[in-house]
């Protein structure tokens, strides 16, 4: 059985029918007329040979193509986008099958940061009371390495409400390099977590070698076909409006390949879109259908995601503000323009402007994670630890974004109201009434076992004093010294000898660890 | 045959089943006999009222309590099974004499003049009538002169006020003013409860006890019997 998710059953819409068919014209006008410049040649070929129209042109020294994609192909294009894709995983019950047309969330982590934050909790002694001493956590910045990044896929295993893992840190370790970076990121992430694991690439010649290695890991060619267990994402579009050249390369290798794929945007309303709703959800639904096109002439039935990242511009500094309100926006608008196509959606919440975990850090992701899941979007990468915007990883916030997520989650159960239930209740009701205390604690009891009520939360103190970084703290220790289902020795050994690039240091059952 | 009754009783105690209609933690007991009816077979069998009320009632309780310790119990299963206790408590109470059992005690309590709130003080009688008390709810919203009036007519060791709003927390100060007046205040040990009181309230108006929830007021009744 795969992983159920979370069905929202009556998603949050922000835009009607009609806005939702006016956007599409407009991304279509975009694409027609005033269309895109690709960066890459291949690409560029590849529309021309289709029927749209290409001239060569050049941006300073760098040649590129101007492509007017018509609206034919588009359409043709999502006519064959494979409405369900399915995302593998190396258990099957963490399968994930992720339907254009249901609003079933699969809430996931990521995506890479530079920096791991890690937390200590040292001890202060209050000047006018020596005897008083308290402990402050106290968040520490650093360069990722990948066993940072085994420490993550190791805890996001364990945490419940993560439904696929998208690597959180990027290796910056001194023995890894451009060329073995992605082998690495991958075997780290596959080998500490049995669900999905979704990734960039850091070298597209890696790109073999990576899915070698998931081959290995399921029996082959026809088996990873039929799971999954990698899938990649590129953002092959440059905003506004252009075909960056190496990762259009990856994006269309990829395709070839027949692997799931995540075409991504991230325009900033601002500078790189307008800043007014409709331009910014015109500009990247245009983007995202040429790379969902692109995808579908290179390989047709190619199972792709709407990818959308959009976010809005920092008025002071004008760098990303996902914390914005409007990020959430843009971000619904999107989900509503994948289910309008009937294509998976990728989209994005939980992204905090906020540095280190806090009460900034806390209302700006559940916030943005509450209402982008009410949207239904069915891939939420939903930034587990994620600060910063998306420059810092903490491990700790992780674990307390878990936390948000069993109350998103559990919000979300559909009301339990029926004739037999309202019997039940009426009964209840006057048996309480004969009584002379007339409470109803006595139907409390069963309910409780039953799972309906909802958990107090997790990381409550003692109520003198705020204990939730503390206990957050505990549980993140509890996670890491939990298990987890290793590759096995036999293939284990086999990556290691056909896999070039691997650090010793990873393989579990060998002597280097 | 007896030591099956009472095994029986301990763990309907724990399951804090009243009758056999009730569902405890474990659905399929619906049907089998709860505390109200166990009692009544351990009377008609001659079990000593003595070993159902040490041997069932008290060791069911503290395996409750132990469980609500360690948090496998939250407090709706402590209520159940103080419920549970209190109904075999009014069945043993006329064999409690013959028995040559000395009752805990009596407590009359009730929620103070101009308050309707009664949810605390319910739960505090549930409590107490489950640790053995006989326990007289007069109800909400009661005249000071009221209370008085019970405490001369049932001479209970202990009177309960309960109050959840600031504006009628002053009554309990008129309704201790009341038994001075009538000359009982050292004939009743007064406790209060209830969201707006406090031990230094409780202090202030010459209040015995203080309870922050039914528990501690439970614990401040235990407390103040021993002190007896």
């Amino acid at each position: 059985m795969p992983r159920e998710g979370i069905l929202v059953h009556n998603p949050y819409e922000r835009m009607t029918k009609e806005q939702v068919q006016q956007i599409h014209q407009a991304s279509i006008e975009i694409l027609n007329d005033l269309g895109l410049l690709s960066f890459n040649r291949k690409a560029a070929e590849i529309f021309s040979s289709h029927g749209a129209e290409v001239t060569t042109t050049s941006s300073g020294d760098t040649p590129c193509w101007h492509v007017k994609i018509p609206e034919r192909l588009v359409l043709d294009a999502l006519a064959s986008t494979p409405k369900t894709v399915k995302l593998g995983a190396r258990k099957p019950d963490n399968i994930l099958v992720l339907k254009g047309d249901e609003p079933r969330v699969f809430f996931i982590t990521g995506s890479e940061t530079n920096i791991w934050l890690d937390v200590d909790f040292p001890s202060y002694t209050r000047k006018s009371d020596p005897s008083i001493e308290t402990k402050i956590a106290e968040f520490r910045p650093r360069r990722g390495t990948v066993a940072d990044l085994c420490d993550s896929a190791h805890v996001c295993e364990h945490l419940e409400t993560v439904d696929g893992y998208i690597r959180t840190v990027n290796i910056q370790d001194k023995d890894i390099n451009e060329d073995n970076k992605d082998v690495n990121k991958f075997f780290a992430s596959l080998n500490n977590t049995t669900k999905h694991v979704m990734s960039g690439l850091t070298n597209p010649k890696q790109l073999d070698n990576v899915v070698k290695m998931a081959k290995l890991i399921v029996g082959g060619k026809d088996k990873l076909k039929e799971n999954p267990i990698i899938s990649f994402i590129t953002c092959l579009t440059k905003s506004p409006l252009q075909f960056v050249d190496d990762t259009t390369e990856t994006f269309m290798d990829v395709c070839q390949r027949g692997l799931p794929i995540v075409v991504s945007s991230s325009p900033q309303a601002g500078t790189t879109a307008p800043i007014k709703e409709a331009g910014i959800i015109a500009q990247i639904n245009a983007e995202v259908l040429a790379g969902i096109t692109l995808g579908q002439l290179v390989n047709k039935g190619t199972p792709v995601l709407y990818g959308s990242v959009p976010v809005r511009a920092r008025m002071d500094t004008l760098g990303d503000s996902y914390g914005s309100v409007e990020t959430s926006q843009y971000n619904i608008d999107c989900v509503q323009m994948a289910r309008f196509y009937n294509i998976p959606n990728y989209s994005t919440s939980g992204v905090c402007d906020a540095k280190i975990p806090g009460q900034q850090s806390s209302i700006e992701r559940l916030f943005s994670n509450i209402v982008v899941t009410l949207s239904g979007p069915q891939y939420l990468h939903c930034a587990y630890g994620l600060l910063d915007c998306n420059s810092v990883f903490c491990l700790l916030q992780a674990v307390l974004d878990d936390a948000h997520f069993q109350m998103i989650k559990f919000f979300l159960n559909p009301p339990r109201i029926s004739e037999q239930e309202l019997a039940l209740t009426l009964k209840q009701i006057r048996e309480v009434l004969a009584t002379p205390q007339k409470l109803f604690i006595r139907y409390i009891r069963p309910v409780m076992r039953s799972g309906e009520i909802s958990a107090p939360y997790p990381f409550e103190g003692d109520g003198n004093s705020d204990s939730v970084f503390a206990l957050a703290y505990e549980r993140m220790k509890e996670l890491l010294a939990k298990p987890v289902e290793h590759i096995d020795p036999t293939t284990t050994a086999r990556i290691f000898q056909e896999i070039p690039g691997l650090l010793p240091r990873l393989n579990v059952y060998g002597e280097e660890r | 045959m007896s030591e099956d009754i009472i095994s029986l009783i301990r763990e309907n105690v724990i399951q804090g089943r009243v009758t056999k209609d009730d569902e405890g933690v474990d659905e399929e007991m619906v049907g089998q006999p709860g505390v109200s009816e166990l009692i009544d077979k351990a009377l008609a069998s001659g079990i000593r009222v003595e070993d159902i009320i040490n041997q069932g009632l008290t060791v069911g309780m503290t395996v409750v309590g132990q469980k609500f310790e360690t948090k496998e119990y939250f407090i709706p299963d402590m209520l159940a099974s103080a419920e549970a206790v209190g109904a075999a408590m009014e069945i043993l109470e006329p064999h409690l004499a013959k028995s040559g059992i000395k009752p805990k005690g009596k407590i009359i309590v009730a929620t103070v003049k101009g308050d309707l709130h009664d949810i605390g003080k319910n739960i505090v009688s549930i409590l107490l009538r489950g640790a053995g008390y006989h326990v007289l709810d007069l109800g909400n919203d009661i005249e000071p002169q009221d209370i008085v009036d019970a405490v001369i007519k049932e001479k209970p060791q202990f009177l309960g006020l309960s109050a959840l709003l600031t504006s009628t927390m002053q009554s309990m100060k008129g309704t201790i003013q009341l038994l001075t007046e009538n000359g009982l205040r050292d004939k009743v040990k007064v406790i209060i409860g209830g969201a707006p009181v406090s031990e230094e309230f409780a202090q202030s108006i010459g209040a015995d006890g203080y309870g922050a929830d039914g528990f501690q007021a439970l614990a401040v009744v235990e407390s103040l019997s021993q002190e007896e």
